[in-house]
């Protein structure tokens, strides 16, 4: 291992900003109370948890904070929101609508909802990863209660048109979740312009600290609360509230808001020249989703010929980290459900990787990465047996 | 899902890769739906085998299992080549993450191919006995 590293796994996790452990420190050792007891050390904690909470609600525009519910992160958001919303008053039927390319944290809950008596569907995005509101109107029915579909998906980058999505399923009387994670402080999200009732985010993916995370859920909605105990939270989340976790989720949120335009505009630019290099420079590559809205960080690379995990081992052997969707990297021997759900044929969808850019990606950074990533390729595309005949000048 | 220092030896600097020419034996295993694609070549005297390279399309594991195996095969007698397992060439490996067995297999079954191939192509019976069978579980979750 080089004693350098370039990290452009961003989309994995970010590197919790030095502002916002600086923010959270004093909420360890100074004010430690418990956010619900009476005396004073409590009251100073509580304060400093509504404190947090205002602002998380101020930057997604909630219009009201309990609307702002603190969780473990972005697995226990999507879990209660599915689960809580779905079983709500002790419902044990119904239609579900996720899209096919959600998040694990999302696909599971529904899975478990689709053995318990709910009925679920799968909407499969369209092959330029996004989820078309034409294609949700049409497997709405009259028993739909609720759709999800993530706003930003964490392979591709696709940004998906949550307004209209959620405006299809409201018209059908059906509750409409998002899975913010990836693009929280990254592509503007206000709950009401967007028209959501409930929204996951994770505060480690937002240079936040890990085991951080939020649920949005409007006011007024029924909620079957998915931890049980103190009834802290509105009831709706138990467990004592984590004070510095929360703290710390604001101030990295406030950071994301008031960066958001020069760093959208930076990291676009960043992640244009990767792609225009390493397009131009390596024959049978492309980029997933170019013509969908994507975020500013995030490039799905297809390198035809070449199995992700072992582009990803060598470049991690010279200092730089990211990450594939290939089947060999995931314990399975299934490529990315995400690559399946936009079509990519299975023995190329081995040959992905994703490059997630970060508040501290330099130009070096993705120069260095381009003449890393170019001759890893070519020496793994000469070892390979297939290469030639499957890609090759004179092949397909 | 860690590899082993052996395996990232043997992923970073492959052994004996490439094709041999004038083969005497090629062995062409795995599909590119699955991801792993395997090609011996052997080159044989008296039964033995003197030389063998591979190519090999995948993951670290199926780089560094082809790899590995072509040191473990060499100069082996053709019978002796054909019995190398999965759990010898993962045990010569400092072992492999459960999910990653099956490119051992791979590694195996590409040899006793190239084997095979040589004995038919030279009128006799082909003595591998075909593919080693994976349990289910090996093949992860």
């Amino acid at each position: 291992m080089t004693e350098r590293r370039i990290y452009l796994d961003n989309a994995a996790t970010t590197r919790t900003d030095p502002r916002v452990v600086a923010a959270m420190e004093p909420y360890f050792t100074e004010t430690y109370g418990n956010a619900n007891s009476l005396h004073a050390e409590g009251r100073a904690a509580h304060k400093a948890l509504e404190d947090a909470r205002a602002r998380v609600a101020s930057a997604i525009n909630a219009s009201r904070p309990d609307e702002v519910l603190f969780t473990s992160g972005g697995t226990e958001s999507d879990n209660s929101a599915l689960i809580g919303l779905a079983t709500a008053g002790g419902r044990t039927s119904g239609h579900i609508v996720v899209s096919a390319f959600e998040h694990h944290a999302v696909l599971e809950p529904a899975e478990w909802l689709g053995k318990h008596g709910f009925d679920v569907t799968l909407l499969k995005p369209r092959p330029n990863g996004v989820v078309h509101a034409d294609d949700l109107k049409d497997v709405l029915r009259d028993d739909t209660i609720m759709v999800s579909v993530m706003h930003g998906n964490n392979e591709l980058g696709t940004v998906q048109p949550i307004a209209e999505l959620a405006t299809a399923a409201r018209e059908r009387g059906a509750l409409f979740h998002t899975d913010a994670a990836q693009t929280l402080g990254k592509v503007e999200f206000d709950v009401a312009a967007l028209g959501v009732d409930a929204a996951s985010f994770s505060g480690h993916k937002i240079y936040g600290p890990k085991g951080t995370g939020v649920l949005f859920l409007k006011k007024g909605l029924r909620f079957a609360p998915y931890l049980m105990g103190g009834g802290q939270e509105f009831r709706k989340r138990s467990g004592t509230q984590n004070v510095p976790g929360a703290q710390g989720f604001a101030t990295a949120l406030e950071i994301m808001a008031a960066e958001r335009e020069a760093e959208t505009i930076r990291l676009t630019a960043l992640r244009d020249r990767f792609e225009a290099a390493v397009v131009g420079r390596l024959e049978n590559t492309y980029v997933n989703g170019t013509d969908a809205p994507r975020m500013p960080h995030l490039t799905s690379l297809i390198v035809k010929g070449v199995e992700g995990e072992s582009m990803l081992l060598h470049l991690d052997a010279k200092g730089i980290a990211v990450s594939t969707g290939s089947a060999c990297s995931s314990g399975s021997l299934q490529a990315s459900h995400v690559l399946m759900a936009i079509d990519c044929p299975q023995e190329i969808a081995h040959g992905s990787l994703r490059v997630s850019l970060g508040r501290w990606t330099t130009e070096a950074d993705i120069d260095c990465l381009v003449d890393a990533l170019i001759p890893i390729v070519e020496r793994l595309r000469a070892m390979s047996p297939v290469y030639e005949k499957m890609f090759g000048a004179s092949g397909a | 899902m860690l590899y082993s220092d052996k395996v990232m030896d043997h992923f970073g600097n492959p052994h004996n890769v490439g094709v041999i020419e004038d083969a005497d034996g090629v062995g062409e295993v795995g599909n590119p739906v699955c991801g792993d694609m395997m090609k011996i070549t052997i080159k044989v005297s008296d039964d033995h085998l003197d030389d063998i390279k591979f190519q090999t399309l995948g993951c670290g594991a199926a780089i560094a299992t082809s790899s590995v195996i072509t040191d473990m095969a060499r100069g082996l007698s053709l019978e002796d080549a054909v019995k190398i397992t999965k759990a010898e060439i993962a045990q010569e490996l400092d072992g492999l993450p459960p999910a990653k067995m099956h490119c051992s297999v791979l590694a195996a079954d590409g040899l006793r191919a190239a084997v095979d191939d040589y004995l038919v192509k030279n009128g006799r019976e082909p003595i591998s006995g075909g593919p080693e069978l994976v349990e289910d579980d090996e093949h992860g979750r």
